[in-house]
């Protein structure tokens, strides 16, 4: 089960509607129609992206009949935002070595175009 | 400046995929030379703390590869996998296989892209078996292992329910 529950937040996030969704939620609680209003879309494509996060667990729905605002459950959200963070962290420091071997390698092709002009 | 270029990470809803995009201040052919090359590539894979030896390394389509890390002098981990297409200096496609898992194999992509200015955006797509196995390798770094990950993130769910 919670294999599958951490595939369906992979999958929430994979799409960029639904993480700008993520990302004004976090600013605080929203009705669907406070969030559709910044899109060209229709409520009910919102109310389906919603619906995606919901079943994720990232985000639940308020009990008031009438809004039902959206809640955004930031504590999930962390676990994976970290996990995929440190990932992203461990091929940046990978990127960081090559860069820097990408500079050597530089330095010494000038070394060599030097040596072969004087 | 090399500080400005950002590692990029999307792990796609569609495929059981990671996609990794950076860019480099270095002309497409340095870059994939620095890919390709057995010295280069041990000088900047893996992680600072973690050394790489090259055991196999036929660089070219068919050829087979493998290293293995060592940290404080000790194995740690090792990797094999064929290249299943080199094509200088656009694009390596190789199978990848973590000796800890013998029957894991994911496919990976490297695409060398020429940008304005003599800089190269590198995208690496790796692809796994299933979506848990992609997620498993995604969650492979974290200190808490994926377990106590996944208890943890069971725990939140419960809460939020």
């Amino acid at each position: 089960m919670s294999r599958d529950q951490l595939s369906r937040v992979f999958a929430a996030l994979a799409d960029p509607t639904r993480r700008d969704l993520v990302a004004r939620l976090s600013l605080g609680d929203a009705t669907v129609g406070d969030l559709a209003a910044p899109y060209q879309v229709t409520v009910q494509a919102v109310s389906k992206h919603l619906k995606v996060l919901e079943e994720a667990g990232l985000v639940t729905r308020g009990r008031d009949a009438q809004r039902r605002p959206v809640h955004l459950e930031a504590e999930v959200l962390g676990v994976m935002t970290a996990w995929i963070e440190r990932y992203r962290a461990q091929a940046e420091e990978r990127f960081r070595r090559l860069d820097e071997l990408l500079e050597r390698m530089a330095a010494d092709e000038e070394e060599l175009d030097e040596e072969e002009t004087s | 400046m090399s500080s400005t270029n950002k590692t990029e990470i999307i792990a796609s809803d569609k495929a059981p995929s990671i996609v990794i995009i950076r860019e480099f201040d270095a002309p497409r052919e340095r870059v994939f030379r620095a890919w390709t090359d057995p010295e280069l590539y041990a000088q900047w894979v893996g992680p600072r703390s973690v050394s790489t030896k090259i055991t196999k390394w036929s660089v070219r389509t068919g050829g087979e590869w493998a290293f293995t890390n060592i940290r404080d002098g000790e194995e740690i981990a090792s990797f094999f996998g064929s290249f299943h297409e080199v094509r200088a200096p656009e694009r390596v496609v190789w199978t990848f296989t973590w000796e800890g898992e013998p029957d894991g194999v994911s496919l990976e992509t490297m695409t060398f892209e020429e940008l304005d200015g003599g800089r190269t955006r590198i995208t690496t797509l790796s692809v796994a078996e299933s979506f848990e196995i992609r997620d498993q390798i995604l969650a492979s770094g974290m200190e808490v292992g994926v377990i106590e990950g996944y208890e943890k993130l069971d725990e939140i769910l419960a809460r939020s329910a």
